[in-house]
C-alpha cells in the first residue's frame, strides 16, 4: 500500500541489553523470559488473601468487579460457559505474564518473581491442576498442561457465514 | 428537526447569553477606529475560551453602562435575531462546539468506565470528531509525557533500537483514513435478552479517523527485521501493559505507527503519543501508548489473545486469532430511541464498513428483509472506512421493520443474526456483524428487535 525507496535513515539510538532487560517482561509458552525464583501453593494462598481476594473473591470465585479465576470445568460447551484460568486458559505461562504485568490492578509490576510464581501455584492448585505441594519456577511452570490446552483453533475460518447476491451492483456504488 | 438528531436528547442547560457586549460597547472598549489595532489585544484577555466574555468583561460592561438596542421581540422573521444586534465572542486559541450541541456525548459504561460509546445516531459525515471517538481501556488512560516516551524495537532484528517521538516523526509520514471497531461491538445483538435500545449503545464502539504516522515497515526495515521473524509482540505503556501478538505479515503490509488523529495529536485515550493501527483488524490489537515491539517466531499467547478476544463455540472450542472485522452496516436514522415525527418523506441514513476493503453496496429493507433495494453511497468510498449510505423513504405511518445489509469488495454480504447464531451459537461474544432490525411503531417510535 505504501511505497518508499527502501532506504534506512539512522534515526534512533541502539538499545542496550540492560535497557531491553528492563522492559522485556513478556513470557513465552515455552518459558522463555521466566526469571529465577520460585513459589509454593501455601505462599500463594497468603499472597492472594492479601492482594487478590478483595477483587476476585476469597477463593478466586470472582466478584462484580473482577472475573472468576477458579471453576467452570465442563461448562464451555453449555449454555452458561464460565471461562476461568482453570476452565479456559490454554497456557500456564500466561498466568505469570499477566499477573506480573497487570496485577494487582492498583500496583502492577510491583511483585517479585517468587511472589508471582507463588500466586501461579496457588491459582493452579485452586483449579485442581497442580497438587498442594507444587512449587512453581522457570522449569516447572511451562510444563504445566492446562485442561483447555487443546481448546483453541486457528487460523480463522471466516468468512464462515455469507450469502451470494445474484444482483448487479448499482454504478453509483462501484466507482 | 434534523433527521440525525436524537429526539429530545438530554442536553446540558443552555448557558445564558454572554453579558451584553453590544456593538457600541465593543467599539468603546476598542477605542476609535484608528486605535483598533492596539485595542484588540487589550480586549483579548477579557475573553475566555471561545471568546465567552469573562467576569472581568462583564464587570467592565456593567461599570460603564452602554445604550443597548431595543430587545428583539424574537429571533424569527420579521424580527431581527438578537445575535445580529451585537458582536459575538472573538477568536479563541482552541475551539469548542456550540453550547446547543453539548448534548451529543459518548456514553461511558457506568459500572467500570473502561468504555465509552460513540453517538453514531448524532453524527453526520464519515469522520468521527476526536472528542467523540469511542474509548476502550484496560487500565485507564496513562498520562504520558511525550518527551519521556520511548518505542523500543528488539528481538529478531539486526539493530535493537530505541526511538523518541522526535525520531519517529522524522521518518517519511503517511496519512490514511480508517475505521476502528472493538471486536466486542454489537455483542449485545447475540441474544434477544441483551439487546440495547439505541444505535450508540448497540454499535458505538466504532469510529473513523484520518490517522497520520510512519509505516511499521519503515521502522522494521530501519532496525534490520530478519525474515523468519513472523510475529510481533506489541505492548502498551498503560498500567495493563496491554499486549498482543501480531503477524508480521500484516504489520509489514499496511500497519502504521500513528501519532496523528484528524490533523492533531492523538487524544490520550487513543494512545497519545503513539499507537499501532492495523487497518480492518479488531480494535484491541491496535495497541495504544505503544512502547515496545519485539520480533519473534510464534505468538506469545498473552492474556488478551487467550482468555479474552477469543470466540467460544457451542462445542466448547474457541476460535483464536480472529483478526478481521467483517462487513457490517447499521441504520442511524431512524434508529432505536428515536421517534419519527410524522409520516412523509424521510431519508434513511446509516454507516457501512468492512475490514476487508471497500463497501460496494448497501441494501435497505423497510419490510424486515422481504424486499431490498440499493441505497446511495456517499463518495468517495474509501477502503476500510466508514461509508455513508442514504435511502429515500416515504413513511406511510404504519409499522415498519428497517434493515440494512452491506456488501464489500470481496463479494461478502452481511449475514443475518440468525445465520451467525446458527454457525457460532450465542456465546462467542465477539465479532457480531449481523443485520440490525429497527422496528418502527405506528407512533413513530423506533426500537431494536431480534430477528
Amino acid at each position: 500500500m505504501f511505497t518508499d525507496n527502501g532506504q534506512t535513515f539512522g534515526f534512533g539510538k541502539p538499545a542496550t541489553e540492560a535497557e531491553i532487560a528492563g522492559w522485556d517482561i513478556a513470557i513465552q509458552p515455552d518459558g522463555t523470559g521466566l526469571p529465577p525464583g520460585s513459589g509454593t501453593v501455601k505462599e500463594g494462598e497468603a499472597l492472594f488473601a492479601r492482594l487478590g481476594a478483595k477483587c476476585h473473591g476469597a477463593k478466586g470465585e470472582g466478584t462484580a468487579s473482577a472475573p472468576a479465576l477458579v471453576g467452570g470445568a465442563g461448562t464451555l460447551n453449555t449454555d452458561k460457559p464460565l471461562k476461568t484460568v482453570g476452565s479456559y486458559w490454554p497456557y500456564a505461562t500466561t498466568l505469570y505474564d499477566f499477573i506480573h504485568r497487570a496485577m494487582p490492578a492498583d500496583r502492577p509490576q510491583s511483585l517479585q518473581p517468587s511472589e508471582v510464581y507463588a500466586l501461579c501455584a496457588y491459582l493452579l492448585h485452586l483449579n485442581g491442576i497442580v497438587p498442594e505441594d507444587a512449587v512453581m519456577d522457570a522449569q516447572t511452570l511451562p510444563k504445566v498442561i492446562m485442561p483447555n490446552h487443546a481448546g483453541f483453533t486457528s487460523p480463522d475460518p471466516r468468512p464462515d457465514v455469507f450469502d451470494t447476491l445474484d444482483v448487479t451492483l448499482p454504478a453509483t456504488a462501484t466507482s | 428537526m434534523s433527521p440525525d438528531a436524537r429526539p429530545e436528547p438530554e442536553r446540558d442547560p443552555v448557558p445564558a447569553p454572554a453579558p451584553a457586549l453590544t456593538r457600541r460597547r465593543m467599539l468603546q472598549l476598542m477605542g476609535t477606529a484608528s486605535g483598533m489595532a492596539a485595542g484588540v489585544p487589550a480586549l483579548a484577555p477579557l475573553l475566555g475560551s471561545e471568546g465567552v466574555a469573562t467576569q472581568g468583561a462583564a464587570a467592565m460592561a456593567q461599570a460603564t453602562p452602554a445604550a443597548t438596542p431595543a430587545a428583539a421581540a424574537s429571533a424569527l422573521p420579521p424580527d431581527i435575531p438578537p445575535w445580529m444586534l451585537a458582536w459575538g465572542p472573538l477568536a479563541s486559541p482552541y475551539g469548542e462546539r456550540s453550547p446547543y450541541e453539548k448534548g451529543v456525548l459518548r456514553i461511558p459504561i457506568a459500572t467500570t468506565f473502561t468504555d465509552s460509546w460513540t453517538p453514531l445516531q448524532d453524527l453526520v459525515g464519515t469522520i468521527t470528531p476526536n472528542s467523540l471517538f469511542y474509548e476502550r481501556t484496560h487500565a485507564g488512560v496513562p498520562q504520558i509525557d511525550p518527551a519521556q516516551h520511548r518505542l523500543m524495537v528488539h528481538g529478531m532484528v539486526e539493530r535493537p533500537t530505541i526511538f523518541t517521538m522526535a525520531d519517529l516523526k522524522r521518518f517519511p509520514a503517511v496519512s490514511v483514513i480508517h475505521f476502528l471497531e472493538c471486536s466486542g461491538n454489537s455483542g449485545s445483538q447475540w441474544k434477544e435478552a441483551t439487546l440495547k435500545p439505541t444505535a450508540q449503545e448497540a454499535h458505538g464502539l466504532l469510529s473513523c479517523t484520518e490517522w497520520t504516522g510512519v509505516p511499521v515497515r519503515t521502522i522494521l526495515r530501519e532496525v534490520g527485521w530478519k525474515p523468519g521473524g513472523t510475529w510481533l509482540l506489541c505492548e502498551g505503556a498503560d498500567a495493563a501493559a496491554m499486549t498482543r501478538s501480531i503477524p508480521a505479515e500484516k504489520a509489514m503490509e499496511d500497519g502504521l505507527l500513528v501519532y496523528g488523529q484528524n490533523g492533531e495529536a492523538l487524544r490520550p485515550s487513543q494512545g497519545y503519543p503513539l499507537r499501532l493501527i492495523l487497518p480492518g483488524w479488531e480494535g484491541n490489537m491496535n495497541i495504544k501508548w505503544l512502547r515496545r515491539i519485539e520480533v519473534g517466531t510464534a505468538p506469545w499467547e498473552t492474556r488478551e489473545e487467550t482468555s479474552k478476544y477469543t470466540d467460544l463455540l457451542p462445542d466448547g472450542t474457541a476460535r483464536q486469532f480472529t483478526f478481521v472485522m467483517e462487513a457490517k452496516s447499521v441504520i442511524t436514522f431512524p434508529s432505536g430511541g428515536q421517534t419519527i415525527p410524522e409520516p412523509g418523506f424521510w431519508e434513511i441514513r446509516g454507516y457501512a464498513w468492512s475490514g476487508r476493503g471497500k463497501i460496494t453496496g448497501v441494501e435497505v429493507s423497510t419490510d424486515g428483509g422481504e424486499t431490498w433495494a440499493f441505497s446511495t453511497l456517499q463518495e468517495p468510498v474509501l477502503p476500510i472506512s466508514l461509508t455513508r449510505f442514504r435511502f429515500p423513504w416515504t413513511w406511510d405511518g404504519r409499522p415498519a421493520l428497517l434493515q440494512s445489509r452491506a456488501i464489500d469488495e470481496t463479494g461478502y454480504v452481511q449475514p443475518t443474526i440468525a445465520q451467525l447464531v446458527a454457525a457460532r451459537g450465542v456465546n462467542s461474544t465477539y465479532h457480531m456483524n449481523g443485520i440490525t432490525t429497527w422496528a418502527v411503531a405506528d407512533s413513530g417510535e423506533v426500537t431494536d428487535v431480534y430477528r
